[in-house]
């Protein structure tokens, strides 16, 4: 592919399938590409590969055939030692949260940039800047236990941007929260897009979609359905 | 700089994590305890023996005694040719009234050498070779006894090298023992660090998804390993401690009857220093094994 083709394109999936040991095939010649910037949902009925692409995005599995390029790194091709750097492109939102309820609110974000290894004065700094940005600020000292549904997801948004990550990566993440929490969340995606973050975002949620008219690539039975 | 501040953050989260469970980590920090102080005991008594050993009798010698008829020529004469011989390190000259005076201070005798009517003791010499070479003070033992005047010569080498042997195997028993014991401790902390890993595994999990390198997600256990058994090691040394202390008080009632002064020593400087990074390095040694064995298996899913 040329140069042209990959300036501003922050992911690029080309002709990419995957199978399972077993011959289960999740994914089935997909090709689509994010440009820098881009805010996109995909979409599609449990089962159709979405949460498959999101592993092959961020490194956890690699795809069977096919490239999977971002942010100009061939993910397929990247070496062992090189992947925990990779993954500190992105911002993870997980369907199960994945907090560690045996640290506080301020451990769990502090989490990222101590992996990263920002001094603790710096630390403190922007994961304070986070909490703050997500609402949390006065719940530092809190686990995540304490929290409601809805500040745990919060939480795990203010996890995911501590490291101003180029890319958010989210997998349902109104999964279960009423429409009004819901909203709150996707208002917060699309302010951080405003500000230049690549958002993708993995969702069956509906009504969303039609309030938000974005970008939307349709997974069905593993292909895209344009 | 930053460097240094991430290795104190992960060793007073090591502290603190000791802290967590104070009753796990105190029964873990006992056995490596007992289990170091057993080697590290040993190795105090055998070194207390040779010291002990050493003040009876120092390194091998030969004792030549005149003949109580003995005249200050003769004596002269082999003072000469001791002192002639390249081989020979020192030569300490005993006179009788010096063996007496000694006699009379050491043994608590003065009563009974007071009722004697003369010295009953001959001059002497004691001669120390140059080398560590017995065959020189046995070539010497035999030469010596042709001597004019010369009545006795005895070679007080044989049972200090009887002794030395011993003490040799002694010392091997105890590097066998500390080599088991050493992998015990390599085992106690594979296993300790083993659970730990199992119950931080969505934190671990958790890491490896938003970047975290394999040095960083094994760092803190590594410290742990080797803070636990550095712990060990101080619950070594004071076993170890408190037995020379219980140990001297019966001593100090023995060598009281026995007229010598004996008490044991406590553990040297260096031999503390070479116990407590011993048992750190093992701790981290085992640490190291663990992780390498488990962390692996935990792969984001």
């Amino acid at each position: 592919m040329s140069a042209e083709a990959t300036r501003g394109s922050m992911i690029q999936v080309s002709h990419v399938s995957k199978r399972y040991a077993g011959g289960y095939e999740a994914l089935r010649d997909v090709t689509f590409s994010v440009e820098s910037g881009e805010m996109v949902f995909i979409t599609g009925h449990s089962g159709a590969g979405k949460s498959t692409l999101l592993k092959l995005i961020t490194a956890i599995e690699k795809p069977s055939a096919g490239s999977v390029i971002i942010n100009g790194q061939n993910v397929s091709a990247m070496k062992g030692g090189m992947i925990p750097f990779f993954r500190r492109n992105f911002g993870l939102i997980f369907q199960d949260h994945k907090l560690l309820f045996d640290r506080s609110v301020f451990e769990n974000v502090a989490l990222p940039l101590a992996i990263t290894g920002f001094p603790r004065g710096e630390i403190a700094k922007r994961t304070r800047a986070a909490l703050d940005k997500v609402g949390l600020l006065g719940r530092e000292k809190a686990r995540p236990i304490t929290l409601s549904g809805g500040e745990q997801q919060r939480l795990c948004i203010a996890r995911a941007i501590v490291n101003r990550p180029a890319i958010l990566l989210a997998d349902e993440p109104t999964g279960n929260l009423d429409t009004a929490y819901a909203e709150e969340i996707i208002g917060m995606f699309k302010s951080f897009n405003q500000v230049g973050v690549t958002v993708v975002i993995a969702t069956h949620d509906e009504d969303m979609i039609e309030r938000l008219g974005p970008r939307i690539l349709h997974l069905d039975h593993g292909g895209i359905a344009a | 700089m930053n460097w240094l501040l991430v290795h104190l953050d992960t060793l007073r989260e090591s502290l603190a994590r000791l802290g967590h469970q104070p009753l796990a980590s105190a029964l873990n920090i006992i056995v490596i305890g007992i289990a170091l102080s057993l080697p590290a005991g040993f190795y105090l008594g055998l070194n207390n023996l040779q010291t002990f050993s050493r003040q009876l009798s120092s390194d091998p010698q030969v004792s030549i005694f005149m003949a109580i008829d003995a005249g200050a020529a003769e004596v002269a004469a082999v003072e000469q040719r001791l002192k002639s011989n390249p081989e020979i390190g020192r030569v300490e000259f005993i006179s009788r009234d010096q063996a007496l005076a000694r006699l009379k201070r050491s043994a608590g005798l003065s009563d009974v050498l007071a009722n004697l009517g003369r010295n009953p003791l001959p001059d002497a010499f004691v001669v120390t070779a140059r080398s560590n070479d017995p065959a020189v003070l046995e070539a010497l033992h035999d030469q010596a006894r042709k001597w004019p005047k010369v009545e006795h010569v005895q070679l007080d080498a044989e049972w200090a090298r009887r002794l030395d042997a011993a003490l040799n195997v002694g010392r091997m028993l105890v590097t066998l023992l500390a080599v088991l014991l050493a992998v015990a401790l390599v085992a106690v902390t594979f296993n300790t660090i083993r659970l730990q890993i199992l119950t931080r595994r969505d934190e671990i999990e958790v890491s490896k998804l938003i970047g975290a390198t394999n040095p960083f997600i094994r760092r803190p256990f590594l410290y742990f390993g080797a803070l636990q058994g550095l712990a060990g090691g101080f619950a070594a040394w004071a076993i170890v401690a408190l037995a020379v202390l219980v140990l001297n008080i019966q001593l100090a009632d023995l060598s009281g009857l026995y007229g010598t002064p004996f008490k044991l020593e406590w553990p040297r400087g260096d031999d503390t220093l070479i116990l407590l990074s011993f048992s750190a390095g093992l701790g981290w040694l085992g640490a190291w094994l663990s992780v390498s064995r488990h962390l692996w298996v935990i792969e984001p899913r």
